[in-house]
């Protein structure tokens, strides 16, 4: 095996030893491993349903059922806008439709480079801030689309 | 819960009284008033999955519309089957499912025993007002068993529950949610790559037209068009039983010699009878069993391997049993090799010239035909055409025959004649009674006396026995459906582990619930009660035969003395046995 | 901490008390992080350590005041205590001096609106006319939710000490049942009975479960109550084990809520370390495990039975009931599911008991209920008030009405699965009865401020929308009648409407409503049925508009 699979399916087992007492522990170790690689690679599932003794094809019902997942590796700045109702109202679209423009992307698409994709997110709970937006998974409040630049700026390293 | 009655619901329908055991649905409490509730996602074979919301009735005096065929009746209960409003919303869930469905009846494999379109039937839905969301996704044939059309899926669950509850092999799933929810192999990839055994219980159950047998009508017409060809035809045990079905017959109406008198009809040279190759079956795993058991040669218990399905099963997920596996061909297996041997050269026939065409209640069956290298041990492809029944009845409708006036005719007893032992293979338990009849006389010399062995028979998942012969206990046991057969291989494993006895000495496997004549080639609308009535068709004919046991049969007695010696002869070992291996269940 | 004994939670409570002298809070939920509240914090902490202050400067959850985040409230000798709003690091050192050293406010940076309206049943036994009133988030922006010694010196844990040495399971459900409670997940089902129901079931195993998913969006009164007093949940959760006799239980939480599930499982754990949770509760012979399970982003999770599936690891797909959770749930065990705001509500009752609660709103809501108000108002912010406050009292006495030059048309109730109430029946007092008899609901308490720039038919494709993106797909009302709706609404939202599209909308909702299979499909149209009853003035302009373009 080489050394990469090897460390791959070592984290598996690790996650899946974690959870193993437990019942239904699918969906939290699914957690983990997209936790640490950001989404769930189809040697990982595969590895995961030997170890679990979980059919492969309860994993990929999972999987494709929530949102969550992923199976594809994830853009480098994820950046997601709030479509929550009291976001959507104060402009989530607009700011949305601004990122599209200045990435040359849509919503749903990753930049040809891989560095910026563009999703949207359900409510992260921060609505008396809104609209929010996401990058990679940290909260910026009160965003209108002139802020847009500023923040695509801040994306660097 | 154990010692305490059950309770009976006293509750009325469309007015009408009814008293019902508790927890009843009202879905089977309407069916004895002879009320009748649509369904779709509910088949009477399974346990509801409550998708479709076609059965929903009303509550008297409440807003409640619960769905009739997961609710159970509860006392005091006033329930409207049926209203202006219980049908306009109906037709309109109906009209819903409709718009995201092909419109492609007339090209359909379901074309005629359809749910979907018997209810719109029904319905009399007459126009579309809704536009039509049909998603494009491609057909699946990578089996070349079971055909996956899912844009006909209408998501009611039922091969799900079949392919993963009942059968435990999880080859298919729903991937996505909403209206993008699917009906796909995990992950995507083709049901050939999947752990699918190609049981054929999904294409079984399913509604429409969306999981379905690869169809073979067409070649078998090739090959019967062909004048250069010898074209011999065998039919399973299960499938004389259930072919009526398709014609109004009753299940279990045993149809043997009006089969014979169509497949010569249709224009093959030779008739055969797999119940022949089962008696084969019976002398060669039943010597096995003799040589295991009495004889300490191999392992025990002895485990059947004539289901094709079941043996895939055992390749993927349990190749630990290998060595307990009897390494004896399917009866058809037989059939189709002692035809381009045997036969050809009593007949002087060219075997390269024959083609041998299995009529089975399965879809395994299509893939045995090519499984490994053993099925060409006549130096040809042994069996070249496995139709399921299904197939079968179209065949015979499309070659214009009137299959009821149709007067009976016979098989070529060479490798047709056959006894009761050898229709009762398509029974869950027939393998091992059969085998039983034979083996006890192998052990004692002497016949079984009580020569219908009960234990065996029925349809609980799991069935097991103790008899004595010869002052020995020998344990046996029966499981049909996958679902059941962890269960019986775990006692297995357990009893060699701690170095125990063997928990059995004999295990009869067969993939579909009910064994064959619940196959998953057979005519729609299976039910335990059709099981039922299909093997009491085969227990009939058993008793109706002149011989029951394999050894007794006369054909046997001569293929043996004029050319294959004795059973596990050399040369029944190479005609007769095949070996297995471990598969991956996922090959990608 | 060592395993807590009965009487020990009074020592730590007075102890705690008497250490409690200056203090300064920041409000650090998810929010006021967001807004910055991180930086404020540090910066209260270097500023203090620079002029060698003695002060407590502690963390605390939501104040539910987030359009004035990040928050800091003062408490020192000598000085009125004050509330900070929209606090900027660089305001830090004015704060330090004037107010803390100095002992002058800094009334230029002060909110006192907010201060106002806080009556918490901590010290006020009855709310006040058109003001707020907190039960539930009666610790949220008070205590440090990462500190168990806190939660107990502001009251908790009495109440389960209350249940374990005075009352018996069976009482504990009484003294529930006569509160009242209803739940606060939604649908406004009898706690107390849900409890009967779970305990009188027959099963070995039974568990219960808090419903921690909030998948309606615009919503965030569990997560504000789940990271601001995380204990209190857990006491909630665990007096509703001891009831129906529980010994395992779960908190299914979004995955949205990383910083809710962190504070939850940093609670359990101190809880575990102290006695309050695991073997032997406070020396007793009931035991409690409590785990957290994620969801995944799937709105249809918050259903019961989905959620059971989802935490047995299957995809959420709800089936039918019955049979209840209460009598089949987790791994078929009797399962009771409580909404994180309903079991919040469990330790004040059981403290103040259930008179107390019944005499806070109306006879058949009585309680409080949690509020995420947004929208187009001044002040968006989590409000808690009695049952039966009008709505007007809501939007514009404590959401301070509609923005500059802008009037209110319409407010949202009930998420996805509620209604529009327009702007002239404001009046409506606020209880399960009033809402659903316009068509609306309490749901879980999203509620959304919509004015005249806002388009009906737009807010109604949008709620549409979202209730299509999440359905499970099980049911074919639901999954394709959902989609096809939402055709239709698409078409009017651009103008394009078709005379028979309203007819059409209404059979689909009709049958929607009665043929789905779960809560989701079942209320999916009511957004649509609650505005073309109330606003069928703009669904005929969509129609009129294609047919002039035409
Ligand atoms: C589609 C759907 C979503 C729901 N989401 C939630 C939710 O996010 N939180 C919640 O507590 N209850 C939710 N519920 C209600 C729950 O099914 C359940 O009634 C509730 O958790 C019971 O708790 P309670 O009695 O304390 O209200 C939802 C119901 C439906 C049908
Ligand atoms: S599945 Fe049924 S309704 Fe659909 S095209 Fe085939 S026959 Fe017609
Ligand atoms: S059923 Fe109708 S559409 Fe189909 S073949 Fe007959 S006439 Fe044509
Ligand atoms: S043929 Fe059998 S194993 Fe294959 S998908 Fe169908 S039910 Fe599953
Ligand atoms: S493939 Fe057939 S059985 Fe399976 S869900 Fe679809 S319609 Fe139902
Ligand atoms: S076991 Fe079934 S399929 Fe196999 S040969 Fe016998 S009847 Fe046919
Ligand atoms: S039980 Fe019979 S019909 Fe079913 S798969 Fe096995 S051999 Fe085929
Ligand atoms: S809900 Fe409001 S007050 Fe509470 S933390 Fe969030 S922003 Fe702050
Ligand atoms: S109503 Fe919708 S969410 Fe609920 S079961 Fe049906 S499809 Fe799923
Ligand atoms: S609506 Fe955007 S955070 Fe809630
Ligand atoms: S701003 Fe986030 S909850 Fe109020
Ligand atoms: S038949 Fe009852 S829901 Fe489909």
């Amino acid at each position: 095996m080489p050394a990469q699979e090897k460390d791959l399916a070592a984290d598996v087992a690790l996650a899946a030893r974690k959870w193993q007492k437990k019942r239904g522990a699918l969906i939290m170790v699914l957690h983990e491993i997209q936790g640490r690689l950001g989404y769930v690679p189809r040697e990982i599932a595969l590895e995961l349903s030997k170890q679990m003794n979980v059919p492969l094809a309860r994993i990929y019902e999972v999987l494709t059922f929530y949102n969550f997942f992923e199976l594809e590796p994830p853009a480098k700045y994820v950046i997601s806008g709030c479509m929550g109702t009291a976001c959507y109202l104060k402009g989530t679209p607009q700011i949305l439709q601004e990122f599209g423009r200045l990435l040359g992307i849509e919503v749903g698409q990753t930049t040809p480079d891989g560095k910026f994709s563009l999703t949207t997110v359900r409510c992260v709970g921060c609505c008396g801030q809104a609209p929010v937006i996401l990058v990679n998974g940290e909260v910026k409040s009160k965003v209108s689309p002139k802020d847009v630049p500023h923040i695509l700026a801040e994306c660097t390293d | 819960m154990a010692g305490t009655a059950i309770r009976t619901i006293r509750a009325k329908l469309n007015g009408i009284e009814v008293e019902v055991p508790e927890g009843t649905t009202i879905l089977a409490a309407a069916e004895q008033v002879h009320l009748k509730i649509p369904t779709l996602c509910k088949h009477p074979d399974l346990p509801p999955t409550a998708a479709c919301g076609i059965c929903i009735v009303r509550v008297k005096g409440t807003s409640q519309m619960p769905r009739a065929c997961c609710t159970p009746l509860e006392e005091g209960m006033e329930i409207v089957t049926h209203d202006p409003e219980i049908v306009e919303i109906r037709r309109k869930v109906l009209e819903l499912i409709l718009s995201k469905h092909p419109n492609e009846c007339l090209t359909c494999g379901r074309n005629g025993t359809c749910e979907l379109q018997r209810l719109a039937s029904d319905f009399s839905i007459r126009e579309q007002s809704l536009p039509y969301i049909v998603p494009d996704l491609p057909v699946d044939q990578s089996t070349r068993t079971i055909v996956l059309e899912p844009r006909k899926c209408i998501a009611c669950g039922r091969c799900l529950t079949v392919c993963q509850d009942l059968q435990n092999v999880w080859a298919l799933s729903f991937l996505e949610r909403g209206i993008d929810t699917r009906m796909a192999p995990a992950g995507d990839i083709l049901l050939a790559d999947s752990p699918c055994i190609s049981c054929g219980q999904c294409s079984a159950h399913c509604p429409t037209g969306a999981i379905f047998e690869y169809d073979e009508t067409e070649k078998a017409w090739e090959l019967l068009r062909d004048p250069d060809l010898h074209c011999v035809v065998q039919i399973a045990p299960a499938v004389r039983v259930a072919i009526g079905e398709a014609f109004g017959y009753p299940p279990g109406t045993n149809l043997t010699g009006k089969l014979y008198a169509a497949l010569r009809y249709m224009g093959f040279d030779t008739v055969f009878d797999t119940n022949f190759g089962a008696d084969v079956t019976i002398m060669e795993e039943g010597t096995e069993f003799v040589k295991r058991f009495q004889e300490n040669q191999g392992e025990l218990p002895l485990i059947t391997s004539c289901c094709p399905a079941w043996v895939d099963f055992m390749e993927k997920y349990h190749s630990d049993m290998i060595e307990h596996f009897s390494s004896c061909k399917s009866p058809h297996e037989i059939v189709g090799v002692l035809t381009k041997t045997y036969y050809c050269e009593k007949r002087g026939l060219d075997p390269s010239k024959v083609r041998v065409v299995s009529i089975m209640p399965c879809t395994a069956k299509k893939y045995e035909i090519q499984r490994s290298d053993d099925m060409f041990a006549s130096g040809h492809q042994d069996v070249d055409l496995s139709l399921t029944t299904r197939e079968l009845a179209r065949m015979i409708k499309q070659a214009g025959i009137d299959f009821a006036s149709l007067p009976e005719g016979d098989a070529d007893p060479m490798l047709g004649l056959y006894t009761g032992a050898g229709t009762i293979f398509g029974t869950s338990g027939g393998v091992l009674e059969a085998a039983f009849r034979t083996a006890h006389k192998l052990l004692t010399g002497e016949e079984f006396d009580a020569i219908e062995f009960h234990p065996a028979r029925g349809l609980h998942g799991v069935k097991e026995a103790r008899i004595s012969v010869l002052g020995k206990e020998v344990r046996v046991a029966v499981a049909h459906g996958m679902g059941h057969v962890e269960e019986v291989l775990d006692r297995v494993r357990a009893a060699k582990e701690s170095g125990d006895e063997p928990a059995y000495h004999m295990i009869e496997v067969m993939a579909c619930p009910g064994g064959c004549i619940g196959g998953g080639g057979q005519p729609y609308g299976i039910t335990d009660s059709v099981r039922k009535q299909r093997a009491a068709g085969l227990y009939r004919d058993d008793r109706e035969r002149e011989f029951r046991r394999s050894h007794e049969n006369p054909y046997v007695q001569t293929l043996y003395a004029s050319y294959l010696g004795k059973p596990l002869s050399e040369r029944a070992h190479r005609l007769l046995h095949n070996s297995y291996k471990p598969r991956p269940t996922y090959r990608r | 901490m060592t395993k807590l004994q009965k009487d020990e939670l009074e020592t730590i409570a007075e102890r705690r008390r008497a250490k409690r002298t200056d203090w300064i809070t920041v409000g650090m939920g998810s929010c006021g992080l967001a807004a910055g509240a991180d930086a404020v914090f540090r910066a209260l902490q270097d500023g203090a350590r620079e002029r060698g202050l003695e002060l407590d400067i502690r963390k605390t959850g939501c104040v539910g005041a987030c359009h004035a985040e990040p928050l800091v409230e003062v408490d020192v000798q000598g000085a009125p205590r004050t509330l900070y709003g929209h606090v900027k690091p660089e305001w830090v050192d004015l704060i330090l001096d004037s107010h803390v050293t100095l002992k002058r406010v800094v009334q230029r940076l002060a909110v006192p609106e907010i201060a106002e309206q806080r009556r918490t049943c901590n010290d006020h036994p009855q709310p006040e006319a058109n003001r707020q009133f907190k039960i539930v988030t009666r610790n949220c922006g008070l205590v440090d939710p990462e500190d168990l010694e806190d939660y107990i010196a502001f009251g908790g844990y009495q109440a389960l000490r209350r249940c374990l040495f005075e009352l018996s399971p069976e009482e504990v459900v009484e003294e529930v049942e006569s509160s009242g409670l209803r739940g606060r997940g939604g649908a406004g089902f009898s706690t107390g009975l849900k409890w009967r129901l779970t305990r009188e079931a027959a099963g070995r195993e039974k568990f219960i479960v808090c419903n921690g998913d909030e998948g309606d969006p615009g919503a965030y009164m569990d997560r504000s109550v789940l990271e601001g007093d995380p204990f209190s949940v857990i006491e909630g959760m665990t007096i509703a084990a001891y009831a129906i006799g529980a010994n395992e239980g779960y908190l299914y939480i979004r995955a949205e809520y990383p910083l809710a599930v962190a504070r939850i499982e940093a609670a359990i754990r101190s809880a575990k370390l102290a006695g309050l949770l695991g073997r032997n509760i406070l020396g007793t012979d009931f035991s409690l495990n409590l785990e957290v399970r994620l969801g995944a982003g799937a709105f249809v999770c918050g259903e019961e039975t989905a959620l059971i599936a989802s935490i047995e690891g299957k995809r959420g797909t709800p089936r039918p009931r019955p049979p209840y959770p209460s009598v089949s749930g987790l791994w078929g065990g009797p399962t009771c599911i409580n909404n994180v705001e309903t079991l919040a509500n469990i330790p004040p009752i059981l403290s103040n008991g259930a008179q107390w609660f019944r005499s806070i709103g109306t006879e058949r809501s009585p309680g409080t209920k949690v509020f995420a108000l947004t929208g187009k108002v001044r002040r968006p912010g989590l409000v808690e008030i009695p049952m039966g406050t009008p709505l007007r009292v809501v939007v514009e006495e404590i959401g301070g009405g509609a923005l500059p030059g802008r009037t209110i048309k319409a407010v949202q109730t009930g998420g996805p699965s509620g209604g529009v109430i327009p702007a002239a029946l404001l009046d409506t007092p606020v209880t399960y009865e009033d809402l659903a008899e316009l068509g609306s609901m309490m749901g879980s308490g999203g509620m959304i401020v919509m004015d005249d720039e806002d388009s009906i038919v737009d807010i109604t494709r949008f709620y549409l929308g979202f209730c299509v993106e999440e359905s499970c797909g099980k049911c074919a009302p639901c999954r394709i009648g959902g989609r096809q709706m939402l055709t239709i609404l698409e078409r009017l939202a651009e103008g394009r409407g078709r005379p028979e599209d309203l007819d059409q909308l209404r059979q689909i909702s009709k049958t929607m409503k009665a043929a789905s299979l779960c809560g989701l499909g079942k209320s999916a149209p009511n957004p649509v049925l609650s505005t073309l009853r109330f606003f069928p003035e703009e669904y005929q302009r969509a129609i009129s508009a294609s047919r002039s373009n035409a």
